[in-house]
């Protein structure tokens, strides 16, 4: 009530003249206590995450920074795979096409798996079974990634190897599925279904959480028009939940992205090409399981190589989060979210 | 494009618990019908049934029969999302598509409905639709934008629009008032009077002048307490229920001594 007085209001005599003071002095009050500290607990929490981002980045710069000056002969010298007359760039980029391939192909595996999933706990499943699936999937989230590379190698890569081969023979046309087939199956596309199945969990558990959240109003004005079930979800869950699901997309394809292990323990790597034979031994690597299997032997310059391969993984995830953001920017007139 | 609908003795559950009870009437083609009552009393929970929304409700089940032109629409071959496309519903808060442009929300149903239309075609049914729920000239210009940019009134109508789109046999209202100002108010309750000549109109309402202005019959509901089961007391035409109704509690309502 009494904060509609502005100061700028000339004070009737015997107004509030002398009640002024007092208000500014419990204003002040408001401010103290745990509402000031929990303002510089908050503030100190966000202040936090802007300044590890910039220490890693800054990191990352002046420890690469040696390596991105160096020249060619002295970059093959300190690190035995980058052979004579083969510049930095020559020998990272293969390595962020191979990251690039497996983390996309990853994606593309899990996406459809893991909506499949969200929309069927969230608008299908009875209630209890949906609580089940829901936790197993959770679950799945809780293997460690060694655990993932052992099955990987010992499991999948000889489950898959006939299917590989089979592709290679039928739809070897196909630029992804020509080339020699490896005959252990270790080989991307294994590692890619292996990822696949690691981004499943978080992918799946976001995209649940979204669809469960389209308004009822929504639905039920789709319902009311005469929609079917799978109407519904088209109408009215899958446009309202577009952007979390993009969100969810980018949180599997982040940790696709930044996946060693169990890269490093299937794939038998291969270096300095250009691949997309992702049936074919020894044509690819990816940025993180490279660093893992270099590292231990690196000394000098060979470790501002490494940090230099990290940089560019680091400038990779940042650019496909800011992309992710920019499509989900891009429509929010009709996002739902007003 | 109108047509009747016959209840009898419907009642309507959520789970164990009795919600309803022992509801019968009829009603009439091209004409409004007015549901009023105390707040919990089950009007719309029983306009619910009447396009079979209510079971969509986890444990949501009726037992009675309600008839369009003789078909029972709990009938065992019947399929609700048939239903619900001949029983178009508008609810009591604004609902258009968020993600789709006024044109898209209009055409939502049709496009649902799987009919194949050609460009043409569907412009003369936003068109139409769009007149038909008065809103045309305040959109025409901006049919490419989304539905959530209108105004509360105009959001309502464009559900209207969105709702006859489809032609449907009955258009059931759930307060569509509630959430509007008094301007947006009056022209919905306008427009009522011009859907009247084409489809039959249900609408609950908690204002008892707008069910007095926009009604040729009123039904009253009313519960004897918390927990028991909501009844339909009285129904008549309008003048009657406002002027001379025969029962006490439809006196004490509509004058305003309880609810």
């Amino acid at each position: 009530m009494t904060t509609t007085d502005s100061p700028q209001r000339p004070a009737r005599p015997g107004d509030h003249a002398e009640r002024a003071p007092a208000r500014r002095r419990r204003r002040g009050t408001t401010e103290r206590g745990f509402n000031r500290v929990f303002r510089w607990i908050a503030t100190g929490a966000g202040a936090f995450i802007l300044a590890t981002l910039a220490a890693v980045a800054l990191f990352l710069l002046i420890r690469a920074w040696p390596a991105l000056t160096a020249s060619e002969d002295e970059l093959s010298d300190a690190v035995g795979r980058i052979p004579e007359g083969t510049s930095l760039l020559e020998f990272v980029g293969p390595l962020i096409f191979g990251t690039l391939l497996a983390a996309l192909l990853a994606l593309a595996l899990a996406m459809p798996v893991a909506m499949g999933i969200g929309l069927f706990i969230s608008h299908y499943a009875p209630p209890r079974l949906a609580q089940v699936l829901g936790y197993l999937v959770d679950l799945l989230a809780a293997i460690p990634s060694v655990v993932y590379g052992l099955w990987g190698f010992l499991v999948l890569a000889p489950v898959l190897k006939p299917f590989w081969f089979w592709l290679g023979e039928n739809l070897g046309w196909f630029p992804l599925f020509a080339g020699q087939v490896s005959a252990t199956g270790k080989v991307l596309a294994t590692v890619s279904v292996v990822l696949a199945v690691m981004i499943l969990p978080i992918i799946t558990a976001v995209s649940r959480e979204v669809f469960l959240q389209t308004p009822k109003l929504h639905e039920e004005a789709a319902l009311a028009l005469g929609a079917t079930r799978w109407e519904v979800i088209r109408v009215a869950v899958l446009p309202f939940g577009r952007s979390g699901v993009m969100s969810a997309a980018m949180l599997g394809l982040g940790r696709a992205l930044g996946e060693t292990m169990a890269v490093l323990m299937i794939i038998s790597p291969g270096f300095l090409v250009y691949s997309l034979e992702i049936l074919a031994a020894a044509r690819h690597n990816t940025i993180a399981a490279f660093i893992a299997l270099d590292f231990a032997e690196a000394s000098g310059l060979g470790v501002n190589a490494l940090i230099a391969t990290g940089l560019a993984l680091f400038l990779i995830t940042m650019a496909v989060n800011m992309t992710a953001r920019a499509i989900v920017a891009r429509r929010k007139d009709f996002s739902g979210a007003n | 494009m109108a047509q009747r609908i016959d209840v009898n003795d419907m009642n309507i559950y959520y789970g164990d618990f009795l919600a309803v009870e022992g509801v019968s009437m009829t009603i009439d083609p091209k004409s409004v019908t007015a549901f009023i009552g105390p707040s919990g009393c089950g009007k719309t929970t029983f306009l619910r049934t009447l396009n079979r929304m209510h079971e969509v409700t986890p444990g949501a089940r009726v037992e009675g029969s309600v008839e369009l032109e003789g078909v029972d629409l709990y009938g065992d071959d019947i399929d609700p999302v048939a239903v619900r496309r001949n029983i178009g519903m508008v609810f009591q808060r604004p609902n258009p598509f968020p993600t789709m442009s006024i044109r898209d929300n209009v055409l939502a149903g049709v496009k649902l409905n799987n009919r194949k239309m050609s460009k043409p075609d569907q412009d003369d049914l936003v068109e139409s639709s769009l007149r038909g729920a008065n809103l045309w000239n305040e959109v025409k210009d901006r049919l490419e934008k989304p539905g959530s940019g209108l105004s509360g009134g105009q959001q309502q109508r464009l559900c209207i629009a969105r709702t006859i789109a489809v032609k449907p046999q009955v258009v059931l209202m759930d307060e569509p008032c509630s959430a509007l100002d008094p301007i947006s108010t009056l022209a919905i309750e306008d427009l009522i009077q011009e859907l009247k000549k084409d489809f039959t109109i249900v609408i609950v309402t908690h204002n008892m002048q707008q069910a007095a202005r926009v009604s040729d019959r009123t039904a009253f509901f009313n519960i004897a307490g918390t927990g028991k089961p909501g009844r339909l007391i009285e129904m008549n035409d309008t003048a009657t229920i406002f002027s001379s109704p025969a029962v006490k509690a439809t006196e004490d309502y509509v004058s305003g001594r309880f609810g």
